[in-house]
């Protein structure tokens, strides 16, 4: 099958085409239709993929299952996956299921729910798979369509101010990189993602005004996909938009946000920003790891303070992207291999506490701490599902969140010692505010009144978390089933980083002499 | 001799002879009774045309001594020009005659401005500019203020009346300047008596005040003062007419004007350009945030829109031109769908044009909702939806003729104009119930809506093709 990877992404949308042309009503059975549709195309796109990652061969570094189409303005329709996207595609498509389920007792406006993740989906896939920068942007800013829906009208009181902020604080940052990706076109000729890897930008320093700016076109570049992809990953002080929008978003549109959106953001960086423009890349390294050190440290006394579960967790999200962001420009095999290990689990174990937090919202309709306590004595089932991901979450050896912030730091130890020391102490305050959570909402003696009638995980809900705990645990304990896939992809990478660097700095002694 | 030229016009002939024959008739035997056939008739006509200039027009005819030019470029502005009036002329059928609206010199008037129009985009010569703008706009000033007795119709008439002359006058003054300085009101002239580099004073002044009185037809700060008074006076098919067709026509002429009399001092205008472009850009943007009339709201709307328009031209360039011609194509039929929803808008029979009167209006309407969030989107400039593959297109435009600052300016400007884009959609689906708007069955205006928002979604795949003619239009015209 050649077009494998199209058929992928685009069955979800498929799906939502025909539940908006076909399904009429809204009484329980055409709800049911709808969820079940959902369940079967976002199920069928999981199993393709599956067999797309059998299909992938880890021992070539190139992109692969490659197709390519004629498209407008000598743009291309071309897909395909290397070993950084192929695991963000397995994703995706293995958490949307997950996704679906977790929304089987909404009521309200089903069908246009179901449409709304369903095309999602098929927009969080394909920026994974393109490999065309406008194709790219394309996916990229369109997902912000359903995202502003299901948080504006699924959302909760406050919803419309944060879906508001969520929109213009993305958009804003994301037509900034247009403007970058139309000038690469018009420099390189091409809006080929292969091509333009191959491409070298100018590096040459330029002169604006009085000040020459060093790195030239690239640190311009540079500047502008950083303005997207670290509001969209998001990087602090650019963070404060996804609080709001954790908070209010419902619990289905909380986990893809956390799971998968806040990926897009990272996967961007290793996509272009580091192998594009690598100069620009390596003189601004220092200001990207002091930016995650301080992230790190900052948001995580931020979710000390912090009364609202899912606020709570949306801050420990920042902090944890913030070794993401840090093991990607300390540019080496530790650093990377740990950034990309640190998205994929943080995937599952955001996900999964979103999902801790959304039974017992569904239960009590509250998400304040201080209305729950001694949750274990009713709930036990669901307070080891608590207890799992709050450790996961921790970074506890055995789990997946462990390997990915290890290598982290091991990568950032490399580059910068004192940055992987604040760095360190972040793991500290994780473990923090995250036991401290688990000990208000689970531990404890059941003293609440409101209480005494909640009632443990059912037997829908043990089965969304089953997949979620294997996977978290599999990573902890034999990481090399991610590493072996990413790594030959993040040597080649690099290879190509070092060497640009190489030469870059022969050709500055160059004009020097 | 006389018969190629006559040939050459044959359309505009055809047009302004069915204008006149249709006013005759209708004055001596039926009157405003045949007002609805003569509304299709005249729609029926103006796609028949489209469809003959758009197939069998060939190649670069010139008529009366180059007064007069039939070329891609006027072909495809044409084309373009003559659908978004069909369509327009189709929607208000309904709506002006259930208010008593609809009288026989309506389509009548139309089709006198649509000649006009027509006229603009060929023009190759001063006098066949002005001729061309003055049919075109003493029929608007007509259109706009025909609803009588209204008050807020009059003073949008009269408004624009009082405006347009004004720049009418700038642009004959700016005309006569030309003349003066060059010694013949023939573009081929006018490029070589303003040579290359940069052009000699006077031409310049001609030069800017030309610019400024096509501004105005165009509503490009700072020459938009009457835009939204107008929109929101006029009855609001006629503000549909105004946003659409009248538009593309300017902004076609726009390019003929710098691009045949001043090609060869490009560094002259598009400076000028560039300033109109991030002027309308920003206040269309900013002024809009504030509005309550959906009217207004569109005015506003326009400018921005007629900002991104003009930063195509300024990138001076033939692609430039393309993508003008592309954002122009896209930016009507958004219009032309977006309007049509406008006018489903009423309550117990009068139209509503508050913006809070769509609360919730998804629960109500999920379908034409929907069609709405599409098109909304689609004038915010979000991809999928084909408004982004304009906006991609003049961006391209000015960074290719090194105008980066200005995309980065009209990127700026799109994400704030976003905001009210956004605060439709918002009160469509997630506002509080209020009372409901009822109505609105026509099924031509539903029909509009939906194909108007379909093509935003489905021109994703090859934008209908519009990228060649346009680029074949573009070439023509820049060389």
């Amino acid at each position: 099958m050649d077009s494998l990877l199209s058929i992928v992404t685009f069955i979800p949308l498929l799906a939502a085409i025909i539940l908006a042309l076909f399904l009429r009503g809204d009484d329980a059975a055409s709800q049911r239709n709808a969820k079940w549709l959902a369940l079967i195309a976002t199920g069928a796109s999981f199993v393709l993929s599956l067999i797309v990652l059998a299909q992938y061969d880890p021992e070539v570094a190139g992109f692969q299952m490659v197709e390519r189409h004629d498209w407008l303005l000598g743009l291309n329709y071309k897909v395909g996956v290397d070993g950084i996207s192929v695991l963000f595609v397995l994703l995706t498509t293995f958490l949307m299921p997950l996704v679906i389920l977790s929304c089987w007792d909404v009521t309200f406006r089903v069908k246009e729910y179901m449409i709304a993740f369903l095309v999602l989906e098929t927009l969080m896939l394909g920026v994974f798979v393109a490999l065309d920068l406008v194709l790219f942007y394309l996916f990229f800013e369109a997902g912000l369509i359903p995202m502003f829906l299901i948080i504006g009208i699924w959302g909760g009181k406050e919803r419309i101010y944060a879906s508001f902020k969520f929109f213009l604080y993305t958009f804003l940052g994301s037509v900034l990189m247009l403007v970058a990706m139309i000038a690469m076109y018009i420099d390189a000729g091409t809006t080929d993602i292969p091509a333009l890897l191959g491409h070298s930008f100018s590096a040459a320093p330029v002169g604006i005004g009085a000040i020459t700016l060093p790195g030239g076109l690239q640190t311009l570049l540079w500047l502008a996909f950083f303005a997207s992809f670290a509001v969209k990953m998001p990087m602090w002080p650019v963070h404060t938009w996804l609080p709001d929008a954790h908070v209010q978003a419902p619990t289905a549109g909380s986990v893809v946000l956390a799971a998968i959106l806040l990926k897009l953001g990272g996967y961007g960086f290793i996509r272009f920003s580091l192998p594009m423009f690598p100069v620009a890349s390596d003189l601004l390294a220092p200001f990207v790891l002091w930016l995650s050190a301080i992230a790190i440290v900052y948001t995580s006394l931020v979710a000390l303070a912090q009364t609202d579960m899912k606020k709570l967790i949306a801050y420990s999200s920042v902090a944890h992207m913030g070794y993401v962001t840090a093991g990607i420009f300390v540019a080496n095999q530790q650093g990377l291999d740990g950034a990309i290990f640190q998205m994929i689990s943080h995937g599952f174990v955001s996900g999964a506490l979103f999902l801790c937090v959304g039974v017992i919202y569904d239960r009590m309709h509250t998400r304040d701490i201080d209305a729950y306590g001694g949750l274990a004595n009713r709930m036990p089932a669901y307070a080891a599902v608590f207890l799992l991901f709050t450790m996961a979450n921790v970074g506890l050896p055995g789990t997946s969140g462990f390997v990915g912030e290890f290598l982290t730091l091991m990568g950032m130890f490399q580059a910068n010692t004192w940055v992987a020391l604040v760095a360190t102490s972040g793991v500290i305050l994780s473990a923090g505010y995250a036991l401290w959570l688990y000990r208000r909402v689970v531990l404890g003696d059941l003293i609440k009144e409101s209480l005494r009638s909640i009632t443990d995980l059912t037997g829908r809900e043990k089965a969304i978390f089953a997949p979620l705990a294997v996977m978290t645990i599999l990573l902890g304990v034999y990481p090399a089933l991610v590493t072996d896939i990413i790594g030959p992809s993040v040597a080649r990478l690099l290879a190509g980083y070092d060497v640009a660097l190489l030469n870059a700095a022969a050709q500055s002694a160059l004009a020097l002499n | 001799m006389l018969s190629a030229d006559v040939t050459t016009l044959l359309p505009e002939i055809g047009l302004a002879v069915y204008a006149m024959i249709a006013l005759l008739g209708a004055v001596y035997t039926t009157k405003d009774r045949a007002a609805p056939f003569l509304v299709w008739l005249t729609a029926a006509l103006f796609v028949v045309i489209a469809a003959w200039i758009g197939l069998a027009g060939q190649g670069t005819n010139i008529a009366f001594g180059g007064m007069f030019i039939d070329d891609g470029f006027a072909r495809f502005a044409k084309v373009t020009i003559l659908l978004s009036a069909a369509a327009v002329l189709v929607m208000s059928q309904d709506y002006m005659e259930r208010r008593g609206l609809l009288r026989f010199e309506f389509p009548v008037l139309v089709t006198l401005a649509v000649v006009g129009m027509m006229v603009m985009v060929s023009a190759g010569d001063l006098m066949a500019l002005y001729m061309g703008l003055e049919l075109q706009s003493l029929s608007l000033y007509v259109i706009a203020a025909l609803r009588r007795d209204s008050v807020k119709s009059t003073e949008a008439g009269l408004k624009y009346f009082v405006l347009g002359a004004l720049s009418s006058g700038l642009l004959l003054y700016g005309a006569s300047l030309t003349y003066g300085f060059a010694g013949t009101t023939l573009f081929p002239g006018i490029i070589l008596a303003a040579g290359t580099g940069a052009a000699p004073l006077g031409l310049l002044f001609g030069l800017v005040f030309i610019v400024a009185g096509l501004a105005f037809k165009i509503s490009a700060v700072p020459f938009h003062m009457w835009t939204p008074d107008v929109y929101e006076g006029a009855p609001t098919p006629i503000t549909a007419f105004f946003s659409t067709a009248p538009k593309v026509a300017a902004v076609a002429l726009f390019a003929r004007v710098v691009h045949d009399a001043f090609g060869g001092v490009v560094g002259d205008w598009r400076q000028v350009l560039a300033a109109l472009s991030v002027a309308s850009m920003f206040l269309g943007a900013v002024a809009g945030i504030g509005q309550t009339d959906i009217k207004r709201l569109m005015a506003y709307s326009s400018i921005n829109h007629m900002g991104f328009a003009l930063m195509g031209l300024a990138s001076g360039t033939a692609f430039g031109v393309q993508a003008m011609l592309v954002y122009m194509a896209i930016y009507v039929t958004m219009s032309i769908g977006t309007f049509a929803f406008i006018l489903t808008m009423e309550k117990d029979g009068r139209p509503v044009v508050r913006i809070d009167a769509l609360n919730l209006y998804s629960r109500r309407e999920p379908a034409k909702a929907l069609a709405v969030l599409v098109l909304m989107f689609s004038m915010a400039g979000v991809p999928p939806l084909v408004g982004f593959f304009g906006k991609f297109y003049v961006l391209t435009a000015a960074v290719q003729g090194g105008m980066t600052w200005l995309a980065i300016l009209g990127v700026i400007a799109s994400a704030i104009a976003a905001y009210y884009y956004l605060r439709i959609v918002y009160l469509m689906y997630f506002g509080v119930e209020t009372d409901a708007l009822d109505g609105g069955r026509s099924p031509v205006l539903w029909g509009l809506l939906m194909v108007s928002a379909g093509a935003m979604v489905l021109g994703v795949v090859n934008l209908f093709g519009i990228e060649g003619a346009a680029a074949v239009a573009a070439a023509t015209l820049v060389n």
